[in-house]
């Protein structure tokens, strides 16, 4: 193994030479400018660990909100955001594959059918506070639910509902039409192929899409906040028409509190506890996605 | 959010559908079914009937002229109360700005490196990490915005008198980081789904990678590239912890980035904090807001989807 250049490769000079020379600097300017946000949020993220040590304890999540920073904690938060999140998708869930089933399997083809699939893709891109003063109004007040845990729910689903439908609408046109027609051939009713066979072959796709919503749904705190969720409770929600406030909005209610009373270590503390459950969802969706592939 | 058509299917499909079913059972079934379909005409209705008629009332007592008035400023809650819409439309415009100022180059970097310079198995590993991004609480980026970015390390590099406590700056900075895996994700798409044969072409004809990248990949994915960032624009105009947390609550017509400024978004949440009372001109001015920033986000989306659908069909 020699060190010297092969007389057989030609090296480029002149003009070509720095042109193949800003060629391979790309690469790394480039690979830099990639990696500059997950830099920039990892370093936010040690920082943010070290300011919530102090409160990494149990009191953390036994207490009730308080006056005094220390003693503050996020038991009732906890309560209202679990509860309001399996609300959310004990009611999302069978509506929005209700929707994508019947858009792909049972709708007539019409130009209806086509506005209201691009009327659902619209209404995914709607803001969440647009369905926060929808909540307000239409749960809150004529429905007369109050800031309740099921008004909460309501608000979010509808919120999340198109996210849900988009992703089963692909997953069930991923399923291989032979299934479906052999199905149909064997003399099985429309519903029958549903049922036994298209849903289970799009199942992954669906939890994929729908755990993606749900963690969504779980960081929301614009659209709650607008509902009334933003309030001082010293109580366990247990019953759908409780009021509520959920994780992200004792976080905002911590991140608002003027500096130097010690307010900012819940806050950080919080939103450890709020990330990991985030980061819990994207790996569960990350796994169903890996092993459908597989499979 | 791309858009999705009914997907072909065969005759035997279509006489089937026509076939009428074989139990009683199933006619429930696809009731319900439609039931869960409807919801979404349902939303749809709700959100503009809600948005527009209490808008509508709004508008009795404030003009429309008023409201447009570029010389009217937006101060609902003391005398002389006045609204002038612009005030919060710079609000919006102005992180909107920032935010791509510094998040576009960003993100088109990203998309060029995944789709032609990255080793797949990098590609495989980098873009989910990248899309994780646009998956944390906004409500976290919100306080990283205020607590770390503002006073860690804008206050010492700027100083207190140069840069305000509330600001734009660290709000589009936060925002930025949230869109950068939107226009990473659907400009990687784009360009992967360039033709190779442009690429190999090219190549032949003695381009280096960086040639290739820049002045026959981008180009022929300009239609992608150009959606992504108005997807990246919906959001931003959509987005309200941080802005409502990080860039404060004063309405202010500038587009500075060191001003405390307050976006639609920002006024709807903090009329949602406090308690205005049904009937006040402050409760109704949350839905002439709210109907602006509708009409607003609608308009980029569409036309988004109306560019991501011509090129879709360009290269199909």
């Amino acid at each position: 193994m020699s060190s010297e250049v092969s007389p057989t490769v030609l090296q480029a000079t002149g003009s070509v030479a720095r042109r193949q020379k800003l060629s391979r600097l790309s690469r790394w300017v480039l690979l830099i400018a990639t990696l500059i946000g997950l830099v920039v949020l990892v370093v936010l993220a040690i920082e943010n660990i070290r300011e919530a040590i102090p409160r990494l304890n149990w009191d953390l999540f036994i207490n009730y909100p308080s006056r005094k920073a220390a003693e503050a904690g996020l038991r009732s938060s906890l309560f209202g955001w679990i509860w309001v999140v399996i609300y959310t998708v004990a009611l999302s869930v069978p509506i929005a594959v209700g929707t994508a089933v019947w858009l792909e399997e049972f709708a007539p083809r019409s130009r209806f059918i086509t506005l209201l699939r691009l009327n659902i893709s619209n209404l995914a891109g709607v803001p969440s506070i647009i369905y926060g003063i929808l909540g307000l109004t239409l749960f809150v007040r004529i429905f007369g639910l109050g800031p309740s845990m099921l008004a909460g729910a309501f608000t979010l689903v509808l919120m999340i509902l198109p996210m849900i439908v988009i992703a089963s609408v692909e997953a069930i046109r991923q399923v291989p039409p032979s299934i479906r027609d052999g199905a149909l051939a064997l003399g099985a009713t429309r519903w029958q192929a549903v049922w036994h066979h298209i849903l289970p072959a799009s199942m992954p796709g669906v939890m994929t899409g729908t755990i993606l919503a749900i963690a969504r749904a779980a960081g929301e705190t614009a659209a709650l906040i607008m509902i009334g969720a933003f309030t001082f409770i010293a109580f366990d929600s247990i019953n759908p028409m409780d009021s509520f406030t959920t994780v992200p909005i004792q976080i905002y209610n911590w991140t608002i509190r003027p500096v130097n009373q010690g307010f900012q270590h819940n806050a950080s503390a919080g939103i450890i506890v709020l990330v990991a459950a985030v980061i819990v969802f994207n790996i569960i969706a990350l796994f169903v996605r890996e092993r459908f592939r597989r499979s | 959010m791309a858009a999705f058509e009914a997907n072909s299917s065969s005759q035997v499909e279509q006489v089937l559908k026509k076939k009428r079913f074989k139990k009683p059972g199933e006619v429930g079934i696809v009731a319900f079914l439609v039931a869960c379909a409807a919801i979404s005409i349902a939303t749809t209705v709700a959100i503009v009937i809600v948005l527009f008629g209490e808008a509508f009332t709004f508008f009795q007592d404030i003009s429309l002229v008023q409201f447009f008035d570029w010389t009217s400023e937006w101060q609902p809650d003391f005398e002389p109360r006045s609204y002038g819409i612009w005030e919060l439309v710079a609000g919006t415009v102005n992180v909107t700005l920032w935010s791509l100022v510094i998040a576009v180059p960003l993100g088109l970097a990203a998309a060029v490196y995944l789709s032609e310079y990255a080793h797949p198995r990098t590609r495989k590993f980098l873009k989910p990490m990248l899309e994780l991004l646009a998956g944390v609480p906004t409500v976290v980026y919100a306080y990283f915005a205020l607590t770390f970015i503002t006073q860690d390390i804008l206050f010492p590099t700027l100083g207190k008198d140069t840069i305000s406590i509330f600001n734009s700056l660290s709000a589009s900075l936060m925002l930025a980081v949230m869109i950068l895996p939107t226009i990473a994700s659907v400009s990687e798409d784009a360009m992967s789904n360039v033709p190779r044969d442009l690429r190999e072409g090219a190549y032949a004809l003695g381009s280096t990678r960086l040639e290739v990248a820049f002045r026959v990949v981008f180009p022929a994915a300009i239609g992608g590239i150009m959606a992504s960032i108005l997807l990246a624009i919906a959001r931003v105009i959509g987005e309200t912890m941080i802005v409502a947390i990080a860039a404060g609550s004063t309405p202010n017509l500038t587009l500075s980035p060191l001003e405390t400024i307050q976006t639609m978004t920002g006024y709807i949440l903090q009329i949602g904090t406090g308690d205005a009372a049904r009937g006040t001109i402050q409760y109704s001015s949350i839905f002439a807001v709210g109907a602006l920033l509708f009409l607003m986000t609608l308009v980029v989306n569409v036309v988004a989807e109306l560019i991501v659908r011509r090129v879709r069909e360009a290269y199909e």
